[in-house]
């Protein structure tokens, strides 16, 4: 007698296996710095990602392996999106070989990302140090692209040196439109730089925010994001509005490997974004 | 479905009447320990076995496993894994295993679902077989409320000297028992009554271990989150691992390339992995949020403990004590949770 096909005990077995990548092209790529470089990707299905802003996808480079990558793009934009990867691992620097016309692999959307359609009418005071800025973006170009629907935006931006700020070519957009007020600062100026020095901290004394309507997004290092949190919650904004976006090194991105476990919380699936109301129970969080 | 008898001598037919069939999986003795693995001969089949080295896990969730496999070249072709074909039976698996499959069924079920392991556990029929006396003294399962589980069996047998009781816990389990036997006699008055002299037994011969009730032990391990026990606990873990790829509930996995040395094709690979290594939290930045020992030593007791409890509403911990078997450093759950408890 063999065993009958049916069972009465376990769920029924889906047909697809979450495991599995959906083949992307990528159309546009640009070495920002020696070592970080941007990418813009189009599935091979045509279908958009449709991913919430600050959410994260697990991208595959077949023959090395796979990594998680926040999305730096918004998903009011085309049908393509953006990837800007820092090389550190294995997949990552194979990444950096890779150009216009290769194959990634693509699975996600991936994390609960942050629904800004939730806060229509409020302040955004953005605060990104680093690669930062590459979770940041997908939220700043979505508000930014449907303006009229929030108040105040305040972009705060920091790097080490001027050689290492990403998305240069966004950032003047937006130090050029008047509707937004975007300050940048380098921790170490080079030669003919013009514009702020100091920790990103330092330029919370040249804004001014209304405390009671001002959500704060802040994402960068640990360490940055302990001083900037203080600086927010100083200004008066409460734990449950300043946002971040937590780094962790996801191996599914579904609930099950474990890695990116902190305490009872998987951050790939309750994550990345938390509110520091949230981050500091954590504990481990940051 | 009323429960059945099965004569030793019957039972023998019905082991080889299934593996005539099925791939079929039971404890045999492997040096001086018991090891499940895939039987070659009825007669290797142990079912006095106290408890087996390692759980069946390894059969619904293998220590290495392909999940998808491409080949490279101009076009990157995908495909899934082939799906095993011949069905299997996990034999005499003790109610700690079962509790623990039940477990990784209810993981393996969340969210999209893992088609790889349910597909497994959907082929495999589970016969239990009861503990009729404690393995020995690292198990605990009285404690963590395993030690009367069923889950996920189609079959629970329990012993009775000459014959097996055999209740019949799904229609699978019924066809299952049909198909291979007619020896399975309907259970006479007698036959009850023999089955609860057995839990009389059990019931003189286990004992607990922890000074408190389990449903307890959350709100004990809160309690204890930043108390010095952990680091004092943690000095002596070598962070090693093994008490993680010994458990039968630990489903936490790395995720590896495979590549051809033609280069032209690989498979990507779930490999078991274990929180205990030092490098487990560690992410691309070089942050690594669990780099102490204390810290990952904690991590593991509450993941056992309170975590997974409050994911999946049953313990993360079946207190098989494999864990504390197989540890170099000689620390014990049941003494740590004593240790916390007594600390309060």
């Amino acid at each position: 007698m063999s065993v009958p096909a049916t069972s009465t005990s376990v769920a029924s077995t889906p047909a697809a296996t979450p495991f599995l990548p959906k083949l992307a092209r990528i159309v546009a790529a640009e070495q920002f710095t020696p070592k970080e470089k941007w990418f813009r990707v189009v599935p091979h299905d045509g279908r958009p990602l449709a991913h919430p802003p600050m959410s994260f996808v697990q991208v595959s480079v077949f023959g090395v392996g796979e990594a998680p990558i926040s999305v730096c793009s918004s998903p009011t934009r085309e049908q393509a999106f953006e990837l800007c990867v820092r090389a550190v691992g294995s997949v990552t620097n194979a990444m950096h070989q890779l150009g216009v016309g290769d194959t990634l692999g693509i699975r996600g959307p991936f994390g609960n990302g942050f629904d800004p359609s939730a806060h229509k009418g409020k302040d955004f005071l953005f605060v990104a140090g680093g690669l930062g800025l590459a979770p940041a973006r997908s939220l700043i170009q979505y508000v930014l692209d449907r303006r009229q629907d929030y108040g105040k935006v305040t972009i705060l931006v920091g790097a080490r040196t001027p050689g290492d700020l990403l998305f240069q070519g966004d950032i003047q957009e937006w130090v050029s439109r008047p509707d937004v007020q975007t300050l940048v600062t380098v921790d170490r100026p080079a030669e003919g730089w013009k514009g702020n020095v100091g920790v990103i901290t330092t330029l919370f004394k040249k804004i001014k925010i209304n405390p009671a309507a001002t959500l704060a997004v802040i994402i960068g290092p640990p360490i940055m994001f302990k001083y900037a949190v203080l600086e927010a919650l100083s200004c008066g904004i409460p734990e449950n509005r300043c946002i971040c976006s937590l780094e962790r090194r996801m191996k599914c991105g579904l609930g099950w490997c474990g890695h990116c476990q902190i305490r009872g919380t998987y951050v790939c699936k309750e994550g990345p974004v938390f509110t520091y109301e949230q981050v500091k129970r954590l504990r481990e969080g940051i | 479905m009323l429960p059945r008898v099965l004569s030793k001598k019957g039972f023998k037919g019905f082991v080889g009447a299934l593996m005539s069939r099925n791939s079929v999986a039971g404890p045999v003795a492997k040096e001086n320990k018991f090891v499940f693995q895939e039987l070659d001969r009825a007669d290797d089949l142990r079912m006095d076995y106290p408890i087996a080295l390692m759980s069946p896990k390894k059969y619904f969730m293998p220590q290495y496993e392909a999940l998808l496999r491409y080949k490279l070249g101009d076009a990157v072709q995908l495909e899934p894994p082939p799906a095993p074909t011949r069905p299997q039976v996990v034999l005499g698996a003790h109610p700690c295993d079962m509790a623990s499959t039940w477990l990784l069924d209810a993981v393996f079920a969340d969210g999209p679902g893992d088609p790889a392991y349910l597909g497994r556990r959907e082929r495999a029929a589970v016969i239990g077989l009861d503990c009729n006396k404690p393995c020995d003294e690292c198990a605990f399962c009285l404690d963590m409320g395993s030690l009367p589980r069923r889950d996920g069996a189609d079959l629970f047998l329990t012993d009775l000297g000459d014959r097996y009781f055999v209740e019949i816990l799904s229609p699978r389990g019924k066809e299952l028992l049909d198909g291979a036997t007619r020896e399975a006699h309907p259970a006479a008055s007698a036959d009850f009554a023999a089955r609860q002299e057995v839990e009389d037994q059990k019931a003189k011969s286990f004992r607990h271990k922890l000074p408190f009730d389990v449903k307890y032990l959350p709100e004990i391990l809160d309690e204890s989150y930043d108390s010095l026990i952990w680091e004092a606990i943690g000095r002596r873990c070598f962070s090693c691992g093994s008490c993680n790829i010994i458990c039968p509930t630990c489903y936490c996995f790395d995720v590896q390339e495979r590549v051809a040395l033609s280069l032209k094709e690989g498979e990507r690979m779930r490999v078991w992995d274990s929180c205990q290594l030092v490098d487990f939290a560690e992410v691309a930045g070089g942050e690594n949020f669990r780099q102490r020992r204390a810290d990952r030593l904690r991590h593991r007791f509450f993941r056992k403990g309170k975590y997974i409890l409050e994911d999946f509403g049953r313990m993360g911990c079946v207190g098989c004590g494999r864990c504390d078997r197989v540890c170099v450093a000689k620390i014990s759950s049941v003494e740590t949770y004593n240790q916390i408890a007594g600390s309060r």
